[in-house]
């Protein structure tokens, strides 16, 4: 019946175009820009108003509380000397190699404990606690164990991260829906092929968390490490300037460095896992937190 | 005017698609074991529809896991001549980061088939199942329907992909209409008997809709629930609808009140 054919086609096509999902449209650039780049703006404006009017009011001296402009100097004179580009090129290629090479240890540590239940039994529980110990405590350790060697910086760093992405893998893996797994057996794939084309990129969002949070330790963790271990031997990082500008008790020095730390952590966040969270999320049409 | 096989017909049927003799399944064990699926003889034959109807419990999930390899039978025997199975759930399953497309494709990449034929052959069972300008949308861009398609389409693949050399496919369908609206669910069944009789699939099927199971099968499969036994065969090629309908309704509401006493 080819009549019946075509109608039952018809029809099909009319239930999909009624049925499916309309699509979203983008907004334009303009108006991305002023929704996204335009409130943290005014919140900088507003807080920079308020430090001023303080600083004016002279509650606290000048030693506790420097105007913005002489923060600003202080960044200034640091990026005209070129000393911000050996600070911050010290500190960011550590943080960098240090991240990198716990990712390298808490992949398959993560993948580790989530499948195999000895393993998350013996070790699952310790992990989660590593992640609510501060890695600062590790500092300590280190230098007696190290020295005052960039093999203690590193190893508090990877103390920091190695949980968290690790954890964050764990936890990805926890919330595949249990029918996906199911469907790749029916499919046919073996447990390698399953872990490569189903279980990995059904984690790839706890798993991004992770190495988002990941790094906010590794951060954290290195700056706790240079704050605290300074030695001629590892060089001028961030920390060391902060630590520097302690010791020389100058207020605005030590402010810009707290501005150069943070610098660094809002610009990774902004330049590499905010977009490569939003393509992943967008992907899978879990646009609701973007 | 009902067509009722008292015996079931091609057990002893050496061509038959799948072929299931004496197939118990318990889970647990000892006194605490549950026997969902006890004694069940069934054969398909090649490019035959069937539909499994039976009450909750009555282990029709736990057969079509069975016949799809995903657990084995405590005792009995299931025969497979075809290609492996393909399994369709309620819910479509689809990959949520892969687009329809790739989503057909990927049975035949674990396949290990080469990109080119992959792509063409996925592209082929999409416009199969009316979805050709879909390929590039991803499953939340879909409607439930166009999903539970995309499904279908990737089944297909799984097991016609494996089934180049001329054995017939197998594709077992978990109720995989019963999340859909009645309107979808309507087109799409029609849609199914289409897909059906161009690629001479067998099809197992189950339903716990009786007019469901009489509209699509040649072949209707009452069990019984726990445990699970096939309780009587109707064939529905040719037959009085209405009145095969009723017939089974009846047997099913006398399976189901049978348990009202226990």
């Amino acid at each position: 019946m080819p009549q019946l054919d075509t109608d039952l086609a018809a029809v099909g096509a009319g239930l999909d175009a009624l049925d499916a999902p309309s699509e979203e449209r983008r907004p334009s650039l303009r108006k991305r820009f002023v929704r996204t780049a335009v409130p943290p703006l005014i919140a900088f404006a507003l807080l920079l108003g308020v430090w001023q009017a303080l600083w004016a009011l002279a509650f606290w001296p000048e030693y506790q509380l420097p105007s913005p402009g002489s923060v600003w100097a202080a960044v200034v004179e640091a990026v005209e000397t070129g000393r911000a580009f050996e600070v911050l090129w010290t500190s960011v290629s550590r943080a960098v190699l240090g991240f990198l090479t716990a990712v390298v240890i808490a992949t398959p540590l993560g993948l580790l404990i989530a499948k195999v239940r000895v393993v998350r039994a013996a070790i699952g529980s310790l992990l989660t606690g590593l992640q609510s110990l501060p890695s600062v405590a590790w500092v300590p350790a280190g230098i007696l164990w190290f020295g005052a060697t960039p093999a203690t910086i590193y190893f508090v760093v990877l103390m920091g991260s190695v949980p968290s992405i690790a954890n964050g893998l764990v936890s990805g893996v926890d919330q595949i829906p249990p029918l996906l797994p199911r469907v790749g057996q029916a499919l046919g794939a073996g447990r390698m092929a399953a872990a490569r084309h189903i279980l990995l990129p059904a984690a790839l969002p706890g798993y991004l968390a992770g190495l988002k949070q990941g790094w906010a330790f590794s951060w954290r963790s290195l700056m706790a490490a240079e704050i605290i271990a300074t030695s001629p031997q590892l060089g001028e990082g961030l920390g060391q300037y902060l630590h520097n500008g302690s010791a020389l008790n100058d207020i605005s020095m030590v402010i810009a460095a707290i501005f150069l730390i943070l610098l660094v952590g809002v610009g990774i966040e902004l330049l590499v896992f905010r977009p490569l969270e939003r393509a992943v999320l967008r992907a899978r049409g879990l646009t609701g937190a973007l | 005017m009902t067509a009722t096989l008292e015996t079931p017909a091609a057990v002893s049927d050496v061509d038959a698609a799948v072929t299931l003799s004496g197939v118990r399944k318990v889970f647990g064990h000892g006194p605490a074991g549950v026997v969902a699926l006890d004694g069940v003889d069934l054969s398909v034959a090649p490019g035959e529809f069937v539909c499994l109807l039976g009450a909750s419990g009555c282990g029709k999930s736990t057969l079509l896991n069975l016949v799809a390899g995903l657990d084995a039978p405590t005792s009995g025997h299931i025969e497979l001549t075809t290609s492996r199975p393909a399994v369709m759930f309620q819910e479509a399953a689809l990959m949520p980061w892969l687009t329809a497309a790739r989503n057909v494709e990927l049975p035949l990449r674990l396949a290990g088939l080469k990109r080119g034929p992959r792509r063409e052959k996925a592209s082929e069972l999409l416009s199969l199942v009316r979805l050709v300008g879909a390929g590039h949308k991803r499953p939340h861009e879909l409607s439930g329907g166009m999903r539970q398609r995309v499904a279908l389409a990737r089944a297909l693949a799984s097991t016609l992909g494996s089934a180049e050399d001329g054995t017939p496919g197998l594709l077992l369908m978990d109720e995989p209409f019963a999340a859909l609206d009645a309107i979808t669910r309507d087109v799409l069944q029609a849609e199914l008997v289409r897909v059906w009789r161009e690629t001479s699939t067998a099809i197992l099927f189950v339903t716990h809709d009786v007019r469901e199971a009489v509209r699509l099968g040649q072949r209707v499969v009452l069990l019984s629930s726990r445990p699970g036994r096939v309780v009587r065969e109707w064939s529905t090629v040719d037959c009085d609808e209405p009145a095969v309908i009723e017939d089974i309704t009846t047997h099913l509401r006398e399976v189901i009140s049978g348990h009202a006493a226990a």
